[in-house]
């Protein structure tokens, strides 16, 4: 009886749970503009009203958002635009153009975009006609035509800004802000970019049309307010349809944020990052962990979450190399060590092998020249090893200069996780001199 | 009846007297007399344009009378001598069910002005009997029924096919005037009639019909089979045109001294078709003799007309007639002009016309000429008559109203001379608007452009042809500024052009003394000006330009035309020439093309031509390896018929010696003007004048944005940027909406701040404490190894210890390598790009002072 009923419990919690993964996993991977605005209300609020000034009173205006990546600014401008877009009749009223920088990678891409997106006449179809001077200097007379009162505004949206800033001459810049100073079409150019030095990108007539305006994101919140954005994060929508449920899914959340070990993770995450987006992956990866026979993410989850996200990639590949790699890999530790960082060549490295293996023959098999050439190659592979210079064709392999790209802590700690791993290849990680 | 001695036995002989004067735009010749000579008889009978003059009919009792416009020579072959007349009308050629709109019994000499535009006006020169005398009755006045010569006629009323009505006063004076020395004409009424009399037509049997109905009507004429006088044709629009032209003339001339230049009508009237140099000398003729006054005009005109063939000859250059304009007195000034530019409206009115003059040989032409008000209009034609339209609405602004009204019949009307003008004057759209005063013409352009630019913008035909560069415009009205603030910040936009530019005197007089002086000398020159941005170069060029503008529209320099191109609104620097081109005579063309164009355009042009003024913004863009741009750019002007004046605008003051080869920058020459940037009280002064008698501001807080921005660049754009984002925080900060908010020193300040302040600390700040933690292990690997640049291998040891001292856990390679890699991304860390191991070399773009400032503060 009380299996049968656990059964249908689960069945429903199947359901649910499939809904729950859906809804969490679209608010982890999207931006939706429907999610909160953490910690950026005076922000947003300068950016709401220089939009409404544009599109209401006419105003040309220019602005820069600036912030580290996931700090929200791709989701300030959204919301900002959303709410803009609200108001009665604004939406007929408004122009926009979404430009990103690694889409348009030059001008001539760029002015047929705009062009295409303020479907002007020269547009046919999906398709832009005439020359690159043509286009612009079509573009440029139409948006010279416009006065302020009349015009409908314009709001340009340049994402990743600073690429803008390589085009050549920054022509588009150049015009985009002389129109947004002069009395033309009124128009709003707000830039996106993560690059605090953005303004030394611009040519000095470009930066002194700019406005000069900056709205920095900076992810300014202390921990107690990273904990309420996981809680929320990871609460349901009021309007999921289970509301029991729910209920008791939200329940688990409010716990889950009071647990020690839980603000012992997300105290470690915030120390490394306070990205939203890190957050975002932490919590979408326990809540793989969750299945129909395991209905609520618990703390375990998230701790061992946490530990694949912190992992440390090239440890990850040390744990998968065979042990004559290893020893490869310990010897040319030994040879860092012995000569400070400097270069080497497999043949110093063979050599260094060879003298351990000599003392500890019967722990490791004393292999062949050519194979251990092999795994050496192996390890060049693997991108552990790299050569200082670009390998020529004639040059001997054994002789050419190698470096190690691991770190001897990374060494060590990989070695104390080697799956059976002989004692004496141990001991000679620790000491090139253990065998004295 | 008198009995005229014009009959058919007598054979006479028709001879041109005078030279014959050319046309130029029409390409045929007129004259200004003619002799008739009869067979047999010694006499001879000259008849002089702007006499009325009788006209062979049908009815040998009864000719037509008409008043001679103009004596021309067709182009068929043999060359045929045409007239070109305004018809009068004979009592009994009026309809006979329209009789009795009169109201009383005619007079026997009484004729009627025919006011009926759509008459053909061009007849046969050889039709032409003689001279008539025609008196024209002040409205009240008696018709003189008994006389003792037959041969006076007398005018009272007009009468225009459907009532008769008083002249009109203009008319009246007009007519009075050549009258005297004039002889006099009648005219075949032509087709008048037939509308009322053929209701129920088909067109095939109206033309019989109505040349039927012409012979009972109007005596019986054999218009088509008489041998001598094959068709004497009216055409009475040209008449009513010219007469028009007159109108508009004499309402332009007008002003005090209207009587005195009425005889100079008779003249313009006549040759029509001729342009400014004759009307010029007329006008100048009359204005020389002001004494003679109406009673004598009649000897005046005379003489007047003797000398006329001479003078034309002489002033028909433009440049005496030019000077006939300075020597007069100021007053005269402004009527020449208007003169001149109404002068051009009747040439232009012409051309329509011409379809019509040949056509008109045959009867049927005739016809529907006279029947249908509308007629056929070619597409062209109707495209001139557009812009000639636009123009005159453009100078009736100018004007009275009433004058407006005057004008604009013509060009609706659109009659013209003969078809050879047509085609001997392709360019005519584009001459046309060229005569009319360059001012005018540049203000006219955004008229214009439309309907040029549609037509000629062709050459590729996938492209969609006439699409029109346009934002669509705003269904909801943009809303007004309401508050102080917001007028404030109106104001202060960069956009908001001043009435004039504080602080820029000197540089604005230099500039418009250079300018000015290559526009009174009709020579070129380039300047070249330089300044950091935000000084106000290109609003001061502007300001000269617009000013330099009024000042042609006042008559006080030269007309100019006005082109502006900009280095950084092109794709690549030899699109200059595409753009200047097309500015210029609205071409379009390839680069290198264009550039062959304008070279011989400002190289090897002849005829004289306005000054043409270019601004060239951001020269620096324009240089090239070559540098041919520039070259050619500053190689013009130096052209002595070019008359190109070139002013350059960049940012560095050494550009010509830094970019520029010798040849290019000993070309600009040494004209140079730098503009200093803003001091503070400039500043100061300018944010004042804009937020002139608006409080909105506190003087300290406009004094500290202004010594602000003067320490840092004393650009004043960002001096207007910070005030306006100023106000905003101002506004910001006290959300009671009533309170009439005054921007204070702290408003400025937070402004400044935001502006000025860098955003590295703040973002050190703000970043996380394994960030924080790894700018203090760069600072640390720095310190021991006393270099600015370390591996990343190197740091993420002193990372690594360092957190094991703070008691962190151990971060591991991978979060490190994010860390830097999230730090360098946001260049607080220059780092190599696209590596990502343990060499990775790693730099900060912060001072060490500024990180350790950042860190130290909580």
């Amino acid at each position: 009886m009380s299996s049968r009923k656990s059964k249908s419990n689960n069945l429903i919690h199947a359901e649910c749970l499939s809904q729950v993964q859906r809804i969490l996993r679209e608010r982890f991977c999207h931006q939706s503009p429907h999610s909160n605005l953490f910690g950026a209300q005076v922000q947003y609020k300068h950016l709401s009203e220089l939009l409404k000034r544009t599109a209401i009173h006419g105003e040309s205006n220019s602005v820069l958002i600036i912030g580290p990546r996931g700090s929200g600014k791709t989701m300030l401008i959204n919301h900002a635009l959303k709410e803009l877009m609200e108001i009665e009749e604004m939406s007929e009223n408004v122009l926009q153009v979404h430009l990103n920088g690694l889409l348009q990678i030059n001008d001539k891409i760029a002015l047929k975009e705009i062009t295409r997106q303020l479907n002007l006449e020269n547009v046919v179809g999906d398709k832009v006609f005439g020359s690159f001077a043509e286009n612009l200097s079509f573009l440029l007379e139409a948006l010279k035509k416009g006065d302020r009162t009349s015009s409908c505004p314009v709001i340009f949206i340049l994402d990743e800004f600073d690429l803008f800033a390589h085009h050549k001459n920054q022509t588009l810049l150049y015009n985009l802000f002389d129109i947004s100073q002069s009395a033309q079409t009124p128009i709003a150019v707000i830039g996106l970019t993560c690059r605090l030095d953005i303004l030394e990108l611009l040519e000095k007539r470009v930066k002194s049309r700019f406005s000069h305006r900056q709205i920095h994101l900076m992810n300014s919140f202390g921990f107690p307010q990273y904990v309420k954005i996981f809680k929320e994060q990871l609460s349901l929508p009021a309007e999921f349809p289970e509301k029991l449920f729910a209920e008791k899914w939200n329940e688990n959340a409010q716990c889950l944020s009071e647990e020690r070990s839980v603000q012992e993770v997300l105290q470690k995450h915030f120390n490394i990052s306070k990205n939203l987006r890190s957050l975002h992956m932490l919590l979408m990866l326990s809540l793989n962990r969750v299945t129909a026979s395991h209905p609520f993410m618990t703390a375990v989850d998230l701790m061992e979450a946490s530990q694949l996200c912190s992992m440390d990639s090239k440890a990850n590949i040390v744990h998968g190399l065979s042990v004559l790699e290893i020893c490869l890999i310990i010897a040319m530790k030994h040879l860092n060590d012995l000569y400070e960082e400097e270069p080497f060549n497999f043949q110093m490295v063979y050599n260094e092998f060879q003298k351990f293996v000599q003392r500890k023959a019967h722990s490791v098999y004393n292999f062949e020249k050519p194979v251990v050439m092999k795994a050496f190659e192996h390890l060049q592979q693997l991108e552990l090893i790299k050569p200082v210079e670009k390998t020529s064709g004639n040059s001997q392999r054994e002789y050419q200069l190698m470096k190690l790209l691991l770190d001897n802590t990374q060494i060590m700690n990989a070695l104390q996780k080697y799956p059976n791993c002989p004692t004496d290849v141990r001991q000679w990680a620790t000491s090139s001199l253990s065998w004295l | 009846m008198a009995h005229y001695p014009t009959r058919l036995k007598t054979r006479k002989t028709y001879s041109w007297v005078g030279r014959p004067l050319l046309d130029r735009k029409l390409c045929y010749q007129t004259y200004r007399e003619m002799c008739v000579k009869t067979e047999g008889c010694s006499t001879e009978i000259n008849i002089q344009v702007g006499q009325f003059v009788l006209i062979k009919g049908d009815d040998d009792e009864n000719p037509f009378v008409a008043k001679l416009l103009e004596l021309f020579e067709d182009d068929s072959d043999p060359p045929k001598k045409r007239a070109r007349v305004h018809w009068f009308v004979r009592f009994r050629e009026i309809p006979v069910r329209k009789q009795h709109l009169l109201g009383r019994k005619p007079a026997a000499q009484e004729i009627f002005w025919y006011d009926y535009p759509a008459c053909n006006s061009s007849i046969n020169a050889e039709t032409i009997i003689g001279p008539v005398q025609v008196i024209l009755l002040p409205p009240n006045d008696v018709v003189p029924t008994d006389l003792k010569n037959e041969k006076t006629l007398f005018v009272k009323l007009s009468w225009n096919e459907k009532k008769f009505r008083p002249l009109s006063p203009e008319l009246f004076a007009e007519l009075t005037k050549p009258q005297e020395g004039a002889a006099k004409c009648q005219k075949p009424v032509g087709a008048k009639n037939k509308s009322a009399e053929s209701p129920a037509w088909t067109p095939a049997e109206h033309v019989a019909k109505r040349i039927e109905s012409r012979h009972s009507a109007s005596k019986s004429r054999q218009t088509p089979t008489h041998p001598v006088t094959p068709r004497a044709r009216k055409r009475l629009e040209l008449a009513s045109d010219s007469w028009m032209s007159q109108q508009a003339s004499c309402a332009s001339l007008d002003s005090p001294g209207r009587t005195k230049r009425k005889m100079a009508f008779s003249e313009i009237t006549s040759p029509s078709k001729r342009s400014q140099p004759d009307k010029l000398q007329t006008l100048s003729q009359a204005l020389k003799a002001p004494e003679k006054t109406r009673e004598n005009g009649l000897s005046y005109t005379e003489d007047d007309k003797k000398a006329s063939p001479e003078r034309c000859m002489i002033l028909r250059t433009r440049i005496p007639a030019l000077k006939t304009i300075d020597i007069r007195d100021e007053r005269t000034l402004t009527p020449i002009r208007g003169g001149r530019r109404s002068s051009v409206v009747p040439s232009m009115i012409l051309k329509p016309e011409n379809i019509k003059k040949r056509d008109a040989k045959e009867a049927e032409t005739q016809n529907e000429a006279t029947c249908t008000p509308h007629r056929v209009r070619r597409k062209s034609s109707l495209l001139t008559m557009n812009r000639i339209r636009q123009q005159l609405r453009f100078l009736g602004n100018s004007k009275s109203d009433q004058e407006e009204k005057e004008i604009l019949p013509p060009a609706e009307i659109s009659d013209s001379s003969s078809e050879d003008e047509e085609a001997s004057t392709p360019p005519l759209p584009r001459r046309t608007p060229r005569t009319v005063s360059r001012n005018l013409r540049s203000s006219l352009k955004s008229l214009l452009k439309t309907p040029t630019k549609t037509p000629k913008k062709s050459p590729k035909p996938r492209t969609p042809r006439c699409a029109t560069p346009q934002i669509r415009s705003r269904n909801l009205a943009a809303q007004e500024p309401a508050s102080m603030l917001e007028k404030a910040r109106l104001r202060l936009h960069v956009s908001a052009v001043p009435e004039s530019l504080p602080c820029r005197e000197q540089e604005f007089q230099d500039i418009y003394n250079f300018v000015e002086s290559k526009l009174l000398d009709h020579t070129g020159g380039c300047m070249y000006i330089s300044g950091v941005p935000g000084t106000g170069k290109t609003a001061t060029v502007h300001e000269v330009i617009r000013c330099l503008q009024q000042a042609a529209q006042a008559n006080d320099v030269p007309p100019f035309q006005y082109i502006e191109v900009n280095g950084m609104k092109l794709t690549e620097p030899h699109q200059v020439y595409v753009q200047i081109l097309q500015k210029l005579t609205g071409q379009k063309a390839t680069a290198s093309h264009a550039a062959e164009l304008l070279a011989k355009r400002f190289c090897t042009r002849e005829s004289p031509q306005e000054t043409t003024v270019l601004l060239v913004d951001e020269l620096d863009l324009l240089w090239t390896h070559k540098q041919d741009v520039m070259y050619n750019l500053f190689d013009w002007p130096t052209h002595k018929k070019a008359r190109l004046v070139v002013l350059a605008i960049a940012n560095t003051m050494d550009l010509p010696e830094r970019i520029m080869m010798n040849r290019v920058s000993s070309r600009l020459g040494l004209t140079r003007m730098f503009f200093q940037p803003y001091t503070y009280n400039q500043l100061q002064q300018i944010l004042r004048s804009r937020l002139k008698c608006l409080k909105a501001f506190e003087d300290d807080a406009i004094q500290l944005v202004a010594r602000k921005v003067a320490a840092l660049s004393g650009d004043a754009r960002r001096c207007l940027d910070i005030c306006r984002r100023a106000t905003e925080i101002c506004e910001f900060s006290q959300q009671k909406p009533n309170s009439p908010g005054l921007v204070t020193i702290a408003h400025s300040m937070e402004a400044v701040d935001e502006m000025f302040s860098s955003s590295y600390i703040m973002a050190i700040k703000n970043s996380s404490i394994l960030e924080q933690g790894f700018l203090r292990a760069i600072l640390a690997e720095f310190h021991r190894s006393g270099l600015e640049e370390a591996t990343f291998q190197q740091i993420y040891s002193q990372h690594v210890a360092l957190c094991r001292m703070e008691g962190l856990p151990y971060p591991t390679m991978s979060e490190t390598m994010a860390v830097c890699s999230r730090l360098g991304s946001c260049r607080l860390l220059l780092v190599e790009p696209s590596r990502n191991d343990l060499l990775l070399r790693v730099r900060l773009n912060v001072s060490q002072d500024d990180v350790l400032y950042a860190l130290k503060e909580e």
